[in-house]
């Protein structure tokens, strides 16, 4: 792997989480993530629609007129949503029940316009397919982890009704923590905010120390 | 102190200080507290002190772990000024008295991590710290919230006993029906529910007499209104409050309440039954106050004051909760920095809108 691609892929995971980082797209990661396998899925199809539309932009950025750039990333955008919202409705159409709502917003999601305008409009196909990756899992990651603590703490249950996102295989990650009835408030709005909050808080947190390793390791122990 | 003055030196204002400090007021408002504290512990018995000190405890706790990880200094200061323990305090004081540990500590958690550390500690925080708990866990937990018991003075046989007491705030008894029972509020809401005229369902047992000694079922600050009162009066008197907010709040709670009840007394409590039940004594006297969260000038915390009252009555008369007093709060600690800024003193020498009032004539050479 050379270097580029693995800033790329650090970037998207990390330094430049779309959630934690970039700070985009909070519509979707405080909406949908009520459950763990509610974020998993709408990260899953935002990942999808990232991917294929940096593919797609940076193939054609050098037939794209910067003056009407912009429209066309959100037709191209537009029309890639409009395939992962059928493809959902007619094969996970449990899950597109939950979703449905927000697959169609996706297309305002800023992180997709973001990558398209600032990445993949002046990249490679290459390194764009590893950017709408890398950033797709993150979200994705970012989306899944914030779903899942609200779910725990809201209703006392992790990957409620993932077999039906997955298939019935994955089952085993359904836990439900016996006798604890959940707080509802985490279910609700404040409890986005507030567990976005906090991991963004822990998430400086963890970036601060390891900087300071960092310039600890980097300066020679004259002291 | 030697007090050299050297003119070399500038200092900041103010320049007069009234030596009243952040421990001074706090110590003052729990001295307001303690009666009718004393008087909760007396009504509910052993489980009622024991979530009191949990609660304490647990904000002190959550103070201390908030201070650490923010890396501030003097932390010991911060903890002695009696903030987080009023909060603690606060918050107990409308809990059920019977409920569960970890209601203490979660409300605890709220409270002081959510409530006022997130944004920036004492002084800081938009909305009251114990409201916010109050609310959060009344949303987050209805049933424990709302499972009120009947009074069981310790001096009473029936009452439970120290270990007794104990096992109850760990949540290892179970309440019989027999001792739960409604609050005031709760009841006529109930019953209103069930079309049942206020007139008929209020006479005999659960006659609003009952209101003004206090022995009923409620939280510890919502029992022993009088005391409650008393203990505002006592804040008034010492300076550490002023008058337009509680007066605001008790009086936009009593002149809606007492138009309605002279126009269909079926429908709402009279006057004097909700300026005694509920949270609203605390309310007025010691959350409206907080110095942090409500207006600055007097009358905009009559402005405060008024709007806390006049919605806390439309929620208790027409909304789905029987008590609305915390709810309330927080929409007018919303409100507070717009208060402000149309209440904002005059300059002197200036209007209003900031002009200066009567400018130097204007030579005709300059």
């Amino acid at each position: 792997m050379s270097g580029t691609i693995r800033t790329l892929v650090r970037d998207g995971l990390w330094d430049n989480n779309v959630v934690f980082a970039q700070m985009l797209a909070l519509c979707p990661a405080m909406a949908v993530t009520t459950s763990g396998t509610n974020g998993l899925g709408m990260g899953l199809a935002s990942t999808a629609v990232l991917v294929v539309a940096n593919v797609l932009v940076s193939l054609l950025r050098h037939i794209i007129s910067p003056q009407v750039r912009i429209p066309v990333f959100i037709v191209l955008i537009a029309s890639l949503v409009t395939v992962v919202d059928m493809v959902l409705n007619a094969w996970l159409h449990e899950l597109y029940k939950v979703l449905g709502l927000f697959i169609a917003l996706i297309v305002v999601n800023c992180a997709i316009l973001g990558r398209a305008e600032a990445f993949a409009s002046r990249s490679n196909p290459w390194h764009a397919l590893i950017d709408g990756l890398a950033m797709g899992i993150g979200f994705t990651g970012a989306l899944t982890l914030i779903g899942l603590i609200r779910e725990f703490l809201g209703s006392g249950t992790l990957f409620a009704q993932a077999s039906q996102l997955l298939g019935p295989a994955f089952s085993f990650l359904e836990i439900r923590v016996a006798g604890y009835g959940g707080a509802l408030l985490m279910i609700l709005p404040p409890g986005a905010f507030a567990v976005l909050g906090f991991l963004l808080a822990g998430k400086r947190v963890i970036d601060a120390r390891r900087e300071a390793r960092a310039a600890a390791a980097a300066t020679p122990a004259t002291a | 102190m030697t007090n050299t003055y050297n003119a070399s030196r500038t200092f900041a204002s103010p320049h007069a200080h009234g030596g009243s400090g952040v421990r001074h007021t706090m110590v003052r408002v729990q001295f307001a507290l303690l009666p009718a504290t004393l008087f909760g512990f007396w009504l509910y018995g052993w489980p009622a002190f024991f979530l009191w000190l949990i609660t304490l405890l647990s904000c002190l706790a959550f103070e201390f772990m908030s201070l650490r990880l923010m890396g501030r200094q003097q932390i010991g200061r911060t903890l002695g000024d009696g903030s987080a323990l009023l909060t603690g305090w606060l918050l107990a004081m409308t809990l059920p008295p019977w409920a569960p540990w970890w209601v203490g500590v979660v409300g605890a958690f709220i409270a002081i991590v959510i409530g006022k550390q997130v944004f920036g500690g004492l002084g800081h925080n938009v909305f009251n710290p114990a409201m916010v708990a109050r609310v959060a866990l009344l949303i987050s937990f209805p049933l424990p919230l709302t499972t009120w018991v009947a009074p069981l003075p310790l001096t009473s046989a029936a009452a439970p006993g120290f270990v007794e007491g104990l096992q109850i705030t760990l949540g290892q008894m179970h309440l019989t029906d027999a001792m739960s029972s409604a609050t005031l509020l709760g009841y006529a809401k109930t019953e209103l529910s069930r079309g049942v005229d206020l007139v008929q369902a209020l006479a005999g047992d659960h006659a609003p007499g009952l209101s003004w000694s206090g022995i009923r079922a409620g939280s510890l600050g919502e029992s022993a209104a009088v005391l409650i009162l008393a203990g505002g009066l006592f804040l008034l008197v010492t300076g550490v409050i002023r008058w337009q907010a509680p007066l605001g709040v008790l009086a936009g709670v009593a002149v809606p309440a007492a138009i309605a009840h002279a126009v269909a007394p079926g429908h709402y409590l009279d006057a004097g039954t909700h300026l005694l039940s509920g949270a609203l004594m605390l309310g007025a006297f010691f959350i409206a106050t907080d110095y942090v969260t409500s207006p600055t000038t007097g009358q905009g915390q009559l402005i405060f004051g008024l709007g806390v009252g006049l919605i806390t009555w439309v929620i208790r008369s027409l909304g789905g909760y029987p008590e609305g007093v915390a709810f309330a709060i927080l929409l007018m600690n919303a409100l507070t920095p717009i208060i402000d800024r149309y209440t904002k003193p005059r300059i002197l020498g200036r209007t209003r809108a900031g002009r200066p009032i009567d400018p130097p004539p204007v030579g005709k050479g300059a």
